[in-house]
């Protein structure tokens, strides 16, 4: 099943450069969907377009279509705070809000109005060890978030994500500032999980896309050159430029 | 060879460098320094319970300076309800809202340079809009409308750039959670902000409580016995007073004088500390 399907989407920002063009792209439930490519391909730009976290940037136009569970959520009619709350999203750099670990989880449930202690203690918990920090952080749930490292941090993100129980889970380069054990805890939960999430995961090179995509999309210079099942498009990319990049001729 | 004299040349820099500064920095903290001892010298003798809670007598020459000392208060009090809110309210608005335009940019213009205006130039506005055409007489209310007109901008434009100071990412983080814009503001921006917010209000609220030029003309009164019942009665207050007693009434006892700066010099430097310890206790919980 396709959970977001997108139409002939292009977008351009007020500095006037296309930084999508044209894109179709189908991204199915249930599976680990990678988009990879080098810098400036408009990676990022596709995740904000997605959960209309772009409406905070400077953009000039849009144009085409993204369905999510069938509904074009570029439609200005779209509730964005519904969709955010389905769509979470986690980013490179670990950002704890200041506050303490528990109220990092809590926050977006009390964003719904949830004011219940337990209900907040037992979602917390729950989201916690989801994102397998838990066990690391349970005695001192009260203390800063800044107070755990870095790895730690990226995983709170991760259960802050959790704890809205999204359909889909995009991550841009979540591991792009961690050391390779925390990077190969995120990747192995990632891949625990995928099986009841949709997972959009932007990684920070070629090794990791190879890794994790069950799907897996090359962007290049704002345009989508190859989409195909990751076996295929990492053992036998059609396109040339694809092949260049995933075999480390240039990029 | 040739890096060990680089080396120590720099040191030298560095020592000449630091030394100079603190220098500096004394001879900045020195004469307000001196100041205070001063006053504090000649007016201490002055303070006893009977000046700050009686009434004057003998034309100002005698008594206390109760009226002068609640005056002010209310003043102060009347330009806070005022300027407080609306100037966050502003600064939120400028900062979070207002998109990036010329009209915004206008606005931030206006305000940093209305903080700038002669504080006498607010004192006839007060005059002309508050006392004479809106007929709320030479009264708290109008000196208190006037003071927040002259502290507005130094609250907007600290409060503005406190709110600036908040990381980007933290408002990216909030709404991609799910979070309105004003709930990002009020849990996360606002908390973050308020040390910095605080002390701008304080220095506005500092400086209206000092000034003498707006309320002359709104809402001060030269000599009144009692104090004041409504918002719409003239008031007595510590920066007027002082001006009165040291050129207006002969004889007047040095001392007196003096005394009174002391107050309304506690008055202010106790509004300081305030601000210090509300800073102080939201640093300590500041959580990153
Ligand atoms: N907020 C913005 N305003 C203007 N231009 C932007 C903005 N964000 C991105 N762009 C431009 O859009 C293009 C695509 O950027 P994007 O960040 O989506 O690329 P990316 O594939 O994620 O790259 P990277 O691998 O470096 O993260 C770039 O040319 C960039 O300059
Ligand atoms: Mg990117």
């Amino acid at each position: 099943m396709d959970k977001i399907v997108i139409e002939n989407f292009s977008i351009r920002y007020s500095d006037g450069v296309e930084s999508l063009r044209n894109i179709s792209l189908s991204i199915p439930a249930n599976a680990v969907t990678v988009l990879f490519g080098p810098a400036g391909g408009g990676k990022s730009t596709l995740l904000r377009a997605i959960n209309r976290l772009n409406d905070l940037a400077d953009v000039k136009e849009t144009s085409g279509r993204i369905l999510f569970n069938g509904q074009n959520i570029l439609d200005p009619k779209v509730d964005v705070v519904e969709l955010r709350r389905k769509i979470g999203m986690v980013f490179s750099r670990p950002v704890v809000l200041p506050m303490s670990i528990y109220q990092n989880v809590s926050y977006p449930l009390e964003l719904m109005g949830e004011k219940r202690k337990s209900r907040l203690d037992e979602a917390v918990e729950k989201a916690l060890k989801r994102a397998v920090l838990w066990d690391e952080v349970y005695d001192r749930l009260h203390d800063p978030a800044t107070a755990i490292s870095g790895g730690q941090q990226q995983r709170l993100c991760l259960a802050r994500v959790f704890a809205l129980e999204p359909e889909v889970i995009m991550l841009d380069e979540p591991t792009s500032a961690l050391d390779p054990v925390s990077t190969a805890r995120i990747e192995g939960l990632m891949h625990e999980i995928k099986e009841e999430f949709t997972i959009v995961w932007v990684p920070h090179n070629v090794q990791q896309a190879a890794r994790m995509a069950d799907y897996a999309a090359f962007f290049l210079q704002g345009e989508l050159i190859e989409y195909a099942e990751g076996k295929k498009l990492f053992v036998n990319p059609k396109d040339q430029r694809t092949s260049d990049y995933v075999t480390g001729r240039f990029g | 060879m040739d890096m060990k004299r680089s080396l120590t040349s720099a040191r030298i820099q560095e020592l000449i460098g630091e030394n100079l500064l603190r220098l500096v920095s004394f001879a900045t903290v020195l004469p307000v320094l001196a100041i205070i001892v001063y006053i504090v010298i000649k007016g201490a003798p002055a303070i006893s319970w009977e000046f700050l809670t009686s009434m004057p007598r003998d034309g100002m020459r005698e008594g206390g300076i109760l009226p002068a000392i609640v005056g002010t208060f209310y003043l102060t009090l009347g330009t806070a309800v005022f300027s407080v809110p609306l100037g966050i309210a502003a600064a939120i608005y400028i900062a979070e809202y207002a998109p990036d335009n010329f009209w915004t940019r206008l606005i931030r213009i206006a305000i940093i340079n209305l903080a700038g205006i002669p504080s006498v130039v607010y004192g006839l506005f007060g005059l002309g809009l508050f006392v004479l055409f809106l007929r709320f007489g030479t009264s708290i209310l109008a000196a208190s409308l006037t003071l927040s007109i002259m502290t507005l901008p130094v609250i907007i434009s600290t409060a503005e750039e406190a709110l600036r100071s908040v990381p980007q990412a933290f408002r990216t983080v909030s709404i991609g959670l799910g979070a309105t814009r004003w709930q990002t503001v009020w849990r996360i921006v606002l908390p973050q902000a308020l040390p910095g917010i605080v002390t701008g209000v304080i220095l506005g609220l500092e400086r209206a409580a000092g000034e003498t030029a707006p309320i002359l003309f709104t809402g001060a009164a030269f000599f009144l016995p009692r104090l004041p019942q409504s918002p719409l009665d003239a008031t007595m207050a510590l920066p007027y007073h002082i001006f009165v007693i040291s050129t207006q009434v002969p004889g007047m006892p040095v001392k007196i004088q003096y005394g009174t700066v002391l107050v309304l010099l506690v008055f202010v430097l106790g509004m300081n500390l305030i601000a210090t310890l509300i800073r102080q206790r939201a640093r300590a919980r500041r959580m990153w």
